[in-house]
């Protein structure tokens, strides 16, 4: 598409969406009205190498290029005459026998970025490789969703003590907690409370109104999280570990039917330049465990269909190990689409092609912009397009 | 003028441009005006690092050749992690040049310079030169700043110039001097870029982390750029660069919103930047032009500026003379509430301002002063980088505690009853008075309390955890 091409397009599409009375648009943004599905995100951070998650088992240049680190063709769990899952992925299989996973291949971007911080940025906020954006996509998607309405930080949660870019919007701001209790009673303690409720919380658009006015949603939505949540007892046992954790108090507010959409969590230590294979094995069997407990207490709660879990990871890694047993930071890589309804097909699209290779790296053939269009746009009801900033087309099937 | 009002004044400028200092004695806007920049004529560079030492000096070829992959793999990881050491111990002993140094003007403008000139490097030398480089001409001639921060190796290295040569152009250093550093977007062409790219061929740095010209690379044939035609160089660019009145305009404007408002004023901006062009880009008067008008005194709600973590965390410091008992905890404090230095999220800068504030960092930089005055302590984890070479934050670095000289402090209120206490310190720390229901939450928190001393500490503790404390 050239630069002319671009323009008519989008002049094209915005009339498009100017043709839809603007009560209706604004009806069929109202997170009160949506459609009642859920995205939760997991976030790998390090850059977790692809190529030993969903493995190229049957492919010769896999197995001369990481001599020390590839994973043996008889341990892999295959998933068609192609590629397989890690045997640290064991967990996993219950979930895709049931059509309950879904695998992208050779996801990334144009002029891709190596550096950790960078890429991860690029990633949170849907920007360009060259573009420097303040404002995350999922911050963006509760500004599109949210104009005008208040206290309503929590409508996209994060299970941390800080708050990702990504979940930062342009007006509004998702919320950070470790568990509703923590955060209600870091609100009840000093003076958050009382300052809340103070005039000055509630007149004026100067910076220190806008202060006591973020005190006061954070008031709120605490005591809305803590009350609501409080009623709800998980049915499954979840591992104990930090992502375990995290993943039960979602689920417990998923089922607790409280109107937040996002939730958001990470689980680190992905850089794996040496000794990759235990370290990196422990953090997937860390990963899938987690997650099929949160998969099937979801399903016991009658949740499942309304949940679709996210994980992506900053970039992949090079196809040659290096030589600590380990990898270097890569480009294009996998991302994984849990939950949501049941499925045929395990794996969306082509397995990675070893033998064309941009300088050491994969080549990426789905921009994840792609994939957030699809997510916003047919699994939350969103306007991706004001969203993202850009009109990407989407996948199609895959929701 | 009354002496209140004088003294508001004053407490206002230290706010914004003094880091927080107190002022010790009564004294006119005028004078304290000009000791503000009196204290910080001077220019002490931060001597952490050379290029002699060990750690820094790659190993010989020889001895490289004769170890095994691994073991060559594992030293230069080493390597790694020492240079990062190295480059957070720079962070250290700036912030504490910030907190306690004399020259409190110079360091708050080269923090905001360091925004502006955003760069990342893990080469501690580089980053060292960098930072000099900008504390030494923070207060100085634009221009020359431009100059030396464009031919620093830790900026020729972010923006990959390294990279740029003859016939196989890089044209990211370009874009951003023109995008970011000097015109602002909109106001060049992309054939600009391209021409100001093949100018820059030749711009590199050497192992010792200084500037060289590398003729072989550089392209010499005539570029066409901003209209003019010429076979021009990297430093024909930034000269033709400062000619414009734009390059003016965009850092007035950019140092207007930091200082004063971040609400435009086009008339003021429009009549600084035509001064600060015509006096060749002297910060200094500009600075000075803008403290010595009226406005910037202008106690309007809309011009509140939230403070950025780092000017927070300094100016607790300086606000009471506090020191931290452990200095490193400072890098933790950066880390959570996403201000560390030398790590800016890309070349842009922090986008500072509301960008600073959401529910779980204002509730933190609500309860700094008490993590670091006060009994609280730290239940916050910092989110990782994702870097296995960024080591997680150290145990002993949560402990972010500051001893305070409160003899000193206590000392200010001599003269004031007991019943005014929260109004006289509240007029002390706070840019924005707070409203009669506030101070009444701050009275009855307060209440019970019967040694001075103690009730003085309380109120201060208090009234720092107030959100208009957040601004300057």
């Amino acid at each position: 598409m050239n630069r002319r091409d671009f323009f008519k397009h989008s002049a094209l599409a915005t009339a498009g969406t100017m043709l839809i009375p603007h009560f209706l648009k604004a009806h069929q943004y109202n997170l009160s009205e949506r459609n009642g599905n859920v995205l939760v995100v997991i976030q790998l951070s390090g850059g977790n190498d692809g190529l030993n998650t969903v493995i190229p088992y049957q492919n010769d240049i896999y197995y001369k290029q990481r001599p020390s680190l590839a994973v043996e063709k008889m341990k892999v769990l295959s998933l068609n005459d192609e590629i397989g899952l890690n045997p640290a992925l064991e967990a996993l299989r219950s979930l895709y026998d049931d059509g309950r996973v879904r695998i992208i291949n050779n996801v990334g971007y144009p002029n891709p970025d190596r550096s950790h911080f960078r890429s991860m940025d690029i990633w949170q906020t849907g920007s360009e490789a060259n573009e420097y954006l303040s404002s995350g996509w999922l911050g963006r998607y509760l500004d599109a969703a949210c104009t005008g309405c208040t206290g309503t930080p929590h409508k996209i949660l994060e299970i941390d003590d800080t708050l990702s870019l990504a979940m930062k919007g342009k007006n509004i701001n998702g919320l950070a907690l470790l568990d509703p209790k923590k955060l209600y009673n870091q609100t009840r303690s000093g003076m958050v409370e009382s300052l809340a409720k103070t005039s000055q919380a509630s007149d004026g658009h100067d910076p220190v109104s806008y202060l006591y006015k973020t005190l006061a949603d954070t008031r709120s939505s605490a005591d809305y999280l803590y009350q609501k949540e409080k009623i709800q007892t998980s049915l499954t046992e979840f591992p104990n570990n930090e992502l375990g954790k995290s993943l039960k108090t979602i689920s417990q507010l998923i089922t607790s039917g409280i109107d937040s959409t996002i939730y958001y969590v990470s689980l680190s230590g992905f850089d794996t330049h040496v000794g990759q294979r235990g370290q990196q094995d422990r953090l997937l069997r860390i990963y899938s465990e987690a997650v099929v407990a949160f998969i099937s207490d979801l399903k016991k709660q009658g949740q499942l269909d309304r949940t679709m879990v996210l994980t992506f990871s900053e970039f992949g890694r090079r196809v040659k190990q290096n030589g600590s047993g380990g990898t270097d930071h890569g480009t294009a890589n996998n991302l994984f689409l849990i939950g949501g309804p049941a499925r045929n097909s395990v794996i969306y699209n082509e397995a990675p092609v070893l033998t064309d290779l941009d300088g050491g790296d994969l080549r990426y053939s789905i921009d994840f912009r792609d994939v957030y269009t699809s997510l916003l746009r047919d699994w939350l009801d969103a306007d991706a397009k004001l969203i993202l900033g850009k009109d990407f087309k989407g996948l199609n099937g895959l929701i | 003028m009354k002496d209140s009002e004088a003294n508001n004044k004053i407490l206002r400028l230290y706010r914004r441009a003094g880091l927080g200092t107190m002022p010790d004695s009564k004294s006119s806007l005028r004078k304290a005006i000009d000791q503000l920049f009196k204290d910080s004529e001077k220019y002490n560079p931060i001597q952490l690092v050379s290029i002699a030492d060990d750690i820094l000096t790659p190993k010989p070829i020889d001895e490289v050749l004769m170890m095994g992959e691994t073991a060559r793999e594992m030293s230069k990881r080493e390597r790694n992690r020492m240079e990062r050491e190295r480059v957070r111990d720079l962070n250290v002993a700036w912030v504490d040049i910030m907190a306690h140094g004399k020259e409190s003007l110079r360091e708050h403008m080269s923090l905001f310079w360091h925004g502006h000139f955003a760069c990342r490097s893990e080469n501690p030398v580089f980053v060292q030169n960098y930072i000099n480089t900008i504390r030494k001409n923070a207060l100085g001639n634009f221009g020359e700043m431009l100059m030396a921060v464009s031919k620093e190796a830790a900026m020729l290295q972010f923006l990959n110039n390294q990279q740029n040569r003859k016939n196989s152009p890089n044209e990211n250093f370009a874009r951003e001097v023109m995008e970011l550093f000097t015109l602002g977007r909109g106001n060049y062409t992309e054939t600009d870029v391209k021409e100001a790219a093949r100018s820059f061929t030749g711009w590199a740095y050497n192992s010792f982390g200084e500037f060289e010209f590398r003729k072989k690379v550089h392209d010499p044939g005539v570029k066409s750029f901003l209209s003019k035609q010429g076979a021009f160089d990297g430093a024909d660019i930034i000269h033709i660069l400062l000619e414009q009145k734009q390059t003016a305009k965009y850092i007035t404007s950019k140092i207007y919103r930091s200082f004063v408002s971040e609400k435009d004023n086009q008339e003021r901006i429009n009549q600084l930047s035509e001064e600060f062009f015509k006096s060749g880009y002297n910060i200094k008067s500009l600075m000075h032009r803008i403290f010595m008008s009226e406005w910037f005194y202008e106690d309007a709600a809309e011009n509140a500026l939230i403070k950025s973590p780092v000017e927070l965390m300094v100016g607790i410091q300086r606000n009471l003379g506090a020191a931290f008992n452990n200095k490193q905890s400072t890098l933790y404090i950066q880390r959570v509430l996403g201000q560390e230095l030398f790590y800016p999220p890309n070349v842009a800068g922090w986008p500072g301002g509301r960008n600073w504030i959401d529910s779980s960092s204002l509730m933190f930089r609500m309860q700094l002063p008490n993590l670091m005055i006060g009994e609280t302590d730290v239940k916050i984890k910092p989110k990782e980088s994702g870097d296995v070479n960024d080591k997680a934050v150290k145990q002993q670095d949560k402990n972010t505690k500051a001893e305070v000289n409160w003899n000193h402090w206590v000392a200010r209120f001599q003269a004031v009853p007991t019943e005014k206490l929260p109004e006289a310190v509240a007029s002390l720390l706070l840019a924005r008075q707070p409203d009669a229901d506030i101070t009444a939450i701050v009275a009855k928190r307060v209440s019970g309390e019967t040694d001075r001393i103690r009730q003085i500490r309380k109120i201060t503790l208090t009234i720092m955890g107030l959100p208009e404390y957040q601004v300057s």
